[in-house]
């Protein structure tokens, strides 16, 4: 099995800009360091942080697509926890919420556990898998350019996106860790009354 | 394909409770409401590659302002632990209506192990569990449970007791 990872961007600057001016728009991260890089990018209550839960970050993006449907829901969640969730990609693609997108930052590790090689550093390919599962728009991103073409695609299209960053490990920025908290506040800057 | 008359109940207490998405694994016990779910505009009807996947599922319906069920076998309810710390840690409601299988009449060894846990593998999680044994009573099981789970806050289980649902008939 070839072990590779010919990823170059840095994680940090792809989230920064997959998030800059977010607006109105509904965030799902993905435990780990896809939590840790949208918190730098700037906390707000619209961005809802998985700290545990593995594999749950998509099926999370659907239920709130399928509730807020005028509203686009964005998942940054890493490789390791989608490769958890795989199912999801099919379950996903069949409910067929149109306001959702998927972004997987890829880096063929399981970054906070010691950087072991993950499935996609071991051969599988996310974006295969998707376009298999029914996704009818797959982009896999290489570069800024890229990157900064897909910031405004994630939040028109139905599309999941796998963005080859490195391997290279960013000092850790956490965010709330209080799930009760996190979810009271994203329903508040929902508007949804609380009953 | 005919169905008892409480599972009628049972969709019409979903509705009641204002449930408007439901994620399901089949389970004959759930067939009526698994049919009745896509044949209801204002219900959205999500099928799971694995039972799991419902619990994100409610935990994303709230955080955006509805509310949702999980339909399952109690073999899927093995599958949702770690799934589960999600509603207990976001103090969010949770409600999965659970068929058992492996307690009454059954024919197939392998759901004995997961039937026998489902009870105390809830529990263990932090989930409140409830059960309905007789059809007169099922529907009130669970609009109440329903009740429990969005008025408190809380993740509940009704489990569906496998003398209720009939055990199914194998024939060789």
């Amino acid at each position: 099995m070839t072990r590779s990872n010919d990823g170059t961007l840095d994680r940090r600057v792809v989230v920064a800009e997959l998030l800059r001016d977010p607006g109105d728009l509904l965030v799902v991260t993905g435990l780990g360091a896809a939590t840790y890089d949208a918190s730098a990018s700037g906390d707000r209550p619209l961005n809802f942080y998985l700290w545990g839960a593995m594999g749950g970050a998509a099926m999370i993006g659907l239920g709130i697509a399928l509730a807020q449907p005028r509203k686009r829901v964005l998942v940054v969640t890493g490789d390791g926890e989608q490769l958890m969730g795989m199912g999801a990609l099919a379950t996903v693609a069949a409910a067929g919420a149109d306001n959702l997108a998927i972004a997987v930052l890829d880096n063929g590790r399981f970054g906070e556990t010691g950087s072991q090689f993950s499935h996609t550093g071991l051969g599988a390919d996310l974006a295969a898998v998707a376009t298999a599962c029914g996704w009818r728009t797959v982009v896999t991103a290489r570069d800024m350019d890229e990157v900064a073409s897909l910031r405004l695609r994630l939040r028109q299209e139905n599309m999941f996106a796998v963005l080859r960053i490195s391997a290279e490990e960013k000092p850790r920025h956490l965010p709330p860790r209080d799930g009760a908290h996190l979810t009271d506040r994203f329903r508040r800057a929902l508007g949804i009354a609380m009953d | 394909m005919e169905h008892p008359s409480w599972q009628a109940g049972v969709y019409a207490a979903l509705k009641a409770a204002n449930i408007v998405q439901i994620g399901y694994v089949p389970d004959a016990g759930h067939a009526h409401l698994i049919e009745a779910a896509h044949a209801d505009p204002d219900m959205k009807a999500v099928v799971l590659t694995t039972e799991e996947e419902g619990i994100a599922l409610a935990a994303g319906a709230w955080l955006g302002g509805q509310r949702c069920a999980l339909l399952m076998q109690s073999s899927g309810v093995g599958n949702c632990i770690n799934m589960l710390s999600l509603p207990v840690n976001c103090r969010m409601p949770f409600l999965t209506l659970v068929t058992m299988r492996g307690e009454w009449g059954e024919f197939n060894p392998w759901q004995v192990p997961m039937g026998t846990a489902t009870p105390h593998v809830l529990a263990a999680t932090g989930v409140h569990v409830r059960r309905a044994e007789r059809p007169d009573e099922v529907a009130e099981v669970v609009a109440a449970s329903a009740a429990l789970a969005f008025d408190t806050q809380i993740p509940v289980a009704v489990l569906f007791s496998q003398r209720l649902i009939g055990a199914k008939v194998w024939v060789k």
